[in-house]
């Protein structure tokens, strides 16, 4: 089993997350992170999933996903080159000076932005590829991660 | 221009698609829509006894006839009731429209009266479903929705259109085309891929056509009896395949998988080449699938992209339109040379026909027998329940044309034939219109014999009265040691409940019992002979068991025969 990201136009209709996500629940495949919004074009929107599956089960996740109605374009961006990113929103335990100091450090040094300072607490947020964002979470688990909110991947191919 | 009602716009819209029966049952979100089909004398409604009846109804309309069968249904209960026969319907592609009332748009979300989420219940029963939110895409969405449901890979859709949205004026303009972006089906085969086809065929030693129901529903049988006559490969069908080659040709096989012939099943494990025609490898064919025709290349050809390589690994597969496909197929293929195939297969059907204990007891087989023989000369169609009833059916009758066999293959819903077989008869007058039953899934739908007999449609049913749910018995006896669990219906003895006889007569049928082998036939005459529905109760031996039998999950080399 392994990560793939697959990129989904859908039409923006009603209804057709609920078809898209009850056809990965009925036929059992696993979304890793499944990510919406709408495109260029207002009656389209841009599904990003990210799919663990085995080479065969990502074709049935293909065809299934193109087999639904509203489904314009099914793009496979594995192993493509592509710009991924992802938006990772972190707070942080900071309630001695020292360790807020140190937060604000690794803030600096991964060029994560510092968002929300509490009196306890700081937020960080960081966008990038999974490398990135993965690299950001594990300096800062040491300080002790309260909450964290990730949008999941958002992917689009690369003209390069 | 004129407005009229959204009720008036949907019966417009059906009298576009040319649609001349609907099935139905009303309730208050549908009255508006009720009210306009009683006006108008080109669409033929026919009310139901339970929406379920309904469901199949349209069901049965659409197999007989290959055209999109209607129902319409009220919102909450009446909606929910077309789940099994939209369910069934989905599970073998067959193309239907079901119309369900819904809430007034305001209310929906509120947990009011009769509401039910159906578009939401239904969505992965359906091929596509909708909820018309505005009267100005009413009638689009009924083309789409036609659209969707016959073309491509078959199957039912929904449209659930709010009482308000009936009840809203605006002007009535159908559309004459869809352009739906995402729903674009491919019907034309890729060429060179037929071509390696052909090749195979010529190259092959052991060959064998596994048809399924997508020839009969793409309309194929012509051209693959021609493939088949061209080539000389054998042809075995699944299920639903039954009825698109003839059952008596010489190169038929007859029907494969769990209750196949041991021929067929045989032939398929030992097949170099299995050229699969709109078939889609289910586990009741394929046994275990690590087993399955093992040393065959596998040719697939299908319309629906996610049905190949979903079970089985396909060597060749083709996407499109079987008809279209085969026809092409046609103008590149050769005669293989399979003389020692024929000669195996030859060896086979002699050594292990279908066969039952022939003697003085009263046994389904003959029945059936007795029934195809008797009605060789007649427009015949014949639905079934499920259970043993239905595989005795598909084995021991024989189908010679599509769209005579009418069965629930994929979902196996008891309760399916009997209205089915109402659907069928209003879609076929001139056919004589069979259910063939068990004692158990007649009583599912029975309140229908109210809808054959008002109707005057001359159904008749055949029940293989064994007094248990025997298909699951047979399981219970082979594999659970006899321990019947909630499969009695019947004590065996001369008390029947309920008596099917008076049962059929309650609601103005005919009703006929047999108990004895030398009263089939002149039973099985009488009731042809009657001008309107007959049910006959054939007390049968109560545990007959169907065999070859291919236990779950065991591979389709390994048939059970029975003592027979
Ligand atoms: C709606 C539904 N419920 C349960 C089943 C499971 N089931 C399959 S065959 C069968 C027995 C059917 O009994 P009967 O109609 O008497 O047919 P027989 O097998 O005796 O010919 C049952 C309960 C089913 N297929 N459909
Ligand atoms: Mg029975």
């Amino acid at each position: 089993m392994a990560n793939f990201i697959l990129s989904v136009l859908v039409e923006n209709k009603f209804g057709v997350l609920a078809r898209v996500s009850g056809l990965f629940s009925a036929r059992g495949f696993n979304i890793t992170s499944l990510a919406v919004g709408e495109t260029e074009d207002p009656e389209i929107s841009r599904m990003t999933i990210v799919v663990d599956a085995d080479e065969r089960i990502l074709e049935q996740v293909k065809k299934q996903l193109h087999k639904l109605i509203d489904t314009i374009k099914v793009l496979d961006l594995t192993g493509k080159e592509t710009v991924e990113r992802e938006l990772l929103l972190v707070k942080v335990n900071a309630d001695k000076t020292s360790v807020r100091e140190k937060i604000i450090k690794v803030a600096d040094t991964t060029g994560a932005k510092i968002v929300d300072i509490g009196k306890k607490t700081i937020t960080i947020e960081e966008a990038g590829d999974e490398h990135r964002i993965k690299a950001l979470i594990e300096l800062l688990k040491p300080y002790g991660i309260i909450e964290m909110a990730r949008t999941g991947k958002v992917a689009l191919s690369s003209d390069k | 221009m004129t407005k009229i009602s959204g009720a008036e716009i949907i019966v417009k819209s059906l009298i576009e698609e040319n649609v001349k029966h609907a099935f139905g049952y009303p309730g208050g979100a549908v009255i508006p829509l009720m009210d306009a089909i009683y006006a108008e004398k080109k669409l033929n409604f026919i009310l139901t006894r339970h929406e379920q009846g309904a469901a199949h109804a349209a069901d049965g309309y659409a197999r007989a006839t290959g055209e999109v069968g209607v129902c319409i249904a009220t919102s909450g209960p009446g909606a929910t009731n077309l789940v099994t026969g939209i369910a069934t319907a989905n599970m073998d592609s067959i193309p239907m429209v079901a119309i369900t009332g819904q809430v007034k748009s305001v209310l929906i979300g509120n947990d009011a009266f009769q509401e039910a989420d159906i578009v939401g219940i239904t969505r992965p029963i359906t091929k596509h479903n909708y909820l018309v939110k505005n009267i100005s895409t009413l009638a689009s969405t009924l083309k789409e929705a036609f659209h969707v449901a016959r073309t491509g890979r078959p199957g039912p859709v929904l449209v659930d259109v709010p009482v308000d949205v009936q009840l809203a004026k605006d002007e009535f303009k159908y559309p004459k085309d869809v352009n739906m972006r995402g729903y674009k089906p491919t019907y034309v085969g890729h060429s060179k891929q037929i071509e390696k086809i052909a090749q195979a065929i010529e190259n092959s030693k052991r060959p064998v056509l596994y048809i399924g129901g997508g020839v009969i529903l793409s309309g194929a049988s012509k051209e693959l009896a021609k493939l088949a006559r061209m080539t000389d490969i054998p042809v075995t069908m699944t299920m639903m395949g039954l009825g698109a080659f003839p059952g008596d040709d010489p190169l038929s096989l007859g029907m494969l998988g769990m209750h196949g012939t041991a021929y067929a099943n045989h032939a398929i494990q030992e097949s170099d080449l299995l050229i699969a025609v709109g078939a889609r490898f289910d586990d009741r064919v394929t046994g275990r699938v690590d087993t399955f025709a093992p040393d065959a290349k596998v040719v697939h050809i299908d319309i629906d992209p996610s049905s190949v390589s979903k079970n089985v690994r396909v060597d060749l597969p083709v996407i499109g339109d079987a008809r279209l496909v085969l026809k092409e197929l046609l103008t590149f293929v050769k005669k293989p040379d399979i003389a020692e195939w024929h000669k195996k297969i030859k060896k086979w059907k002699n050594e292990l026909p279908l066969k039952y204990k022939d003697d003085d007891v009263l046994r389904p087989q003959f029945i059936i027998e007795t029934l195809e023989r008797l009605t060789r000369d007649k427009n015949v169609i014949i639905t079934t329940e499920v259970g043993q009833n239905q595989m005795w059916s598909a084995q021991y009758f024989c189908f010679r044309e599509p769209r005579t066999w009418l069965s629930s293959g994929g979902l196996g819903t008891m309760g399916f034939g009997f209205p089915a077989a109402i659907g069928a008869q209003v879609g076929k007058p001139e056919c004589l219109v069979i259910d063939i039953a068990g004692d158990g899934s007649i009583q599912m739908n029975i309140q229908e014999m109210a809808t054959a007999v008002l109707n005057k449609l001359p159904v008749k049913i055949v029940i293989l009265n064994n007094g248990y749910l025997g298909m699951v018995r047979q399981w219970q006896e082979l594999f659970y040691d006899r321990r019947y669990a909630f499969t009695t219906l019947s004590d065996g003895g001369d008390s029947y409940c309920p008596d099917f006889v008076k049962l059929a007569e309650s609601y103005g049928a005919a009703g006929i019992r047999v108990k004895r082998k030398d009263e089939v036939e002149s039973a099985i005459k009488k009731a042809i002979g009657i001008d309107g529905p007959v049910m006959i109760d054939f007390i049968i031996q109560r545990e007959e068991n169907v065999f070859p039998m291919v236990p779950a999950g065991e591979s389709i080399s390994n048939m059970l025969h029975g003592l027979a």
